[in-house]
């Protein structure tokens, strides 16, 4: 069985955000890009699943712009066979990239498709239940738990939800996507990130997959949120009592 | 008499001793204003009481660093570091303070207000007295004030974490990085076996870098530049000749920032692990880098079972942490490592305090590091300035020489 990964590259989750003075959107020059660590955890899965010999190959996706290919070449450090970069501009929203993946699925034909749950840069949460909505597969969102059954060609899915986990079963080929306690991604080691250098990254164009990027959202304005007012520190109950009926105006 | 407190990190070796009488503390963390920053040369001014770590986010917001960071940047601050010439991770890449400050206001013992606030990078006029309160511990006077150069905020950082079978291998991966990396190289740290082993034990949330096997020596490498392809190829080609060449043996590269922190913890933990696992014995010390570890291997023979000899520190600067965990304190121990620490660090050319300063417990051993006559020259000043012997008593230098 073979398992795809879908990959976005994102503003780094340490880098401190900031929000352009037009507004439209977040300054992304000269800032550090790394994978979605959603995604890294995807990936982790899929490379765990495959050295515990229930799949032959992942093969890692992503839909961008060229530095994309970087982000790939991370994901064919950390173990991945092979990757995928479909050449699109950025900032496409879910609906166009859940339509790539599912003309990638129909190129690859996996028997797995991981999603990260979100990228944390636009944290939509739609593209892993779009494709699998375009591809009619089942799907196991928010997976904390993975665990798969070659034989009955089933996986079990632990999802995190209200008041608990909810256990899914799913009949494969399936979508899963992936939270923050399925696993801790592993570390680029030097021999992998050599060996990295030399697997392939095919190319593709919208037009090979016959895709057209068309969007129903328009972005009106991206604003950072209000900024916290620093508290004081009062000597007297005296004063806070004034504060609160004063100033306040809560007594 | 007056001692000062700078709150944080210099406090390790040596701390605030409080069993004289009457001693007055002054504590500044209320001066803590930015007073000016400019933009286009870098020099900032601010009060000796801004944390580094404010300091460092200020300068985060305009495109800036400060030209040092060390492991306790959330609580020291800017007065003391200058005032022990604090050296930290970055030494290697943008040098001592010596060189980064540009200007200092003190107060002197008698009160007067000594104002040496120049921004300019250069001034031949006179002596330059500044220097005499870079790393005196507040023994000639209080650093009120500090203009420092801060140099730009490059973009393209990459960490990786390795793994080396000896200490040749650690050395000779050092003149390579120098040569191969060259200006983009902005920290080279090294750890040995057992202080990895102790944080891997002592420390929570510490990550092994290297799951499957225990290595010998680490080494930490740290790439600064503002051209993330170009620096990364660089640092591809240095790493794949050296695994090559046999200098590492396993290693890791941070793909982001959260994978970059976690290797930089395992080295800025030791001293906490060292806290946690009982009794420990510090030194600090500068020595020529190869001779660097035959100390820390003759220790290891001297202690035999009784302590664990644990050595870290900043190979790139030639400067070891030299630390030796025990259960707990125990006077036998420590008279088998002085005063022979000192007397083979004295013997080898190196100082017995390389960035952490000399304080109360080490005053009396300055003369292994420096001659008499420069002693001599020192108590000078010191009277001079100080006459009453009224700020940091004890400390610096040996009481003797006063009576």
């Amino acid at each position: 069985m073979k398992i795809m990964v879908a990959i976005k590259r994102v503003v780094d989750y340490a880098v401190k955000i900031r929000v352009k003075p037009d507004k439209s959107g977040v300054e992304m020059k000269n800032v550090k890009m790394s994978m979605n660590p959603f995604c890294e955890i995807a990936l982790e899965e899929a490379l765990r699943i495959k050295e515990s010999g229930l799949a032959s190959e992942v093969v890692a996706v992503s839909v961008g712009p060229s530095q994309f290919s970087e982000t790939l070449r991370t994901g064919l450090a950390m173990g991945a066979d092979r990757a995928i970069h479909v050449e699109a501009p950025e900032n496409i929203y879910p609906l166009t990239i859940a339509k790539i993946l599912k003309a990638l699925v129909d190129v690859e034909k996996p028997g797995l498709l991981f999603l990260g749950k979100q990228a944390i840069d636009n944290d939509q949460n739609q593209t892993g239940q779009m494709v699998a909505g375009l591809l009619k597969w089942p799907q196991g969102t928010f997976a904390s738990k993975v665990v798969l059954d070659k034989e009955k060609q089933v996986a079990t899915v632990d999802r995190e939800v209200d008041g608990g986990i909810e256990t899914l079963c799913l009949d494969l080929p399936a979508v899963i996507t992936t939270d923050l306690r399925l696993n801790q991604p592993r570390y680029a080691t030097l021999p992998n990130i050599m060996k990295a250098k030399s697997k392939p990254i095919k190319k593709f164009t919208l037009q090979d997959l016959n895709v057209e990027i068309k969007s129903d959202l328009e972005v009106v304005e991206v604003t950072e949120p209000p900024k916290r007012k620093s508290g004081v520190i009062l000597s007297s109950v005296d004063e806070l009592i004034d504060k609160l009926k004063n100033e306040a105006r809560v007594i | 008499m007056v001692t000062k407190l700078y709150k944080g990190h210099r406090v390790i070796i040596g701390s605030l001793n409080l069993i004289f009488l009457r001693p007055v503390i002054v504590s500044i963390s209320h001066m803590n204003k930015i007073i000016s920053f400019d933009k286009v040369s870098g020099i900032l001014v601010c009060e000796a009481g801004c944390i580094l770590e404010n300091l460092i986010a200020f300068l985060d917001n305009q495109g800036f660093v400060m030209p040092l960071d060390l492991g306790a940047k959330g609580s020291c601050q800017i007065g003391g570091n200058v005032s022990t010439n604090a050296g930290g991770l970055r030494l290697l890449r943008y040098g001592s303070l010596h060189g980064s400050v540009l200007g200092l206001e003190v107060v002197l013992a008698n009160g007067t207000v000594l104002d040496m606030l120049g921004t300019l990078r250069k001034d031949n006029t006179g002596y330059d007295l500044k220097h005499l309160f870079i790393g005196s511990e507040g023994s000639l006077g209080i650093v009120t004030k500090v203009s420092i150069l801060t140099p730009p905020k490059l973009s393209s950082v990459n960490v990786c974490f390795l793994a080396c079978k000896d200490y040749t291998s650690c050395l000779n991966l050092l003149s390579e990085a120098k040569r191969k990396l060259g200006e983009i190289l902005s920290a080279f740290e090294f750890l040995d076996h057992d202080a990895m082993d102790l944080v891997l034990k002592h420390l929570e949330g510490v990550r092994n870098p290297f799951p499957s096997s225990m290595h010998d020596f680490y080494v930490l490498i740290e790439t600064t530049g503002s051209n993330e392809s170009y620096d990364r190829e660089k640092l591809d080609a240095f790493l794949l000749h050296s695994m090559e060449n046999g200098l590492i043996s396993d290693g890791v590269v941070a793909q982001d920032i959260t994978q970059a922190s976690s290797c930089w913890h395992i080295r800025e933990g030791i001293p906490e692990a060292l806290m946690k696992a009982g009794g420990v014995y510090k030194y600090d010390l500068s020595i020529p880098v190869e001779k660097m570890y035959d100390l820390v291997k003759e220790m290891r023979i001297r202690l035999d079972a009784s302590a664990k000899v644990v050595a870290y520190g900043h190979l790139g600067d030639g400067n070891l942490h030299l630390n030796i965990s025990t259960p707990q304190y125990d006077d036998n121990i420590l008279s088998q490592i002085e005063p022979f620490v000192y007397e083979w660090t004295s013997k080898n050319k190196g100082s017995i305090s390389a960035e952490h300063g000399l304080g109360l417990m080490k005053a009396n051993k300055i003369h292994y590091t420096k001659s008499p006559e420069a002693v001599q020259l020192m108590v000078t000043i010191k009277k001079l300035l100080d006459p009453n012997g009224i700020l940091n008593p004890y400390k610096v230098l040996p009481p003797s020489l006063f009576t």
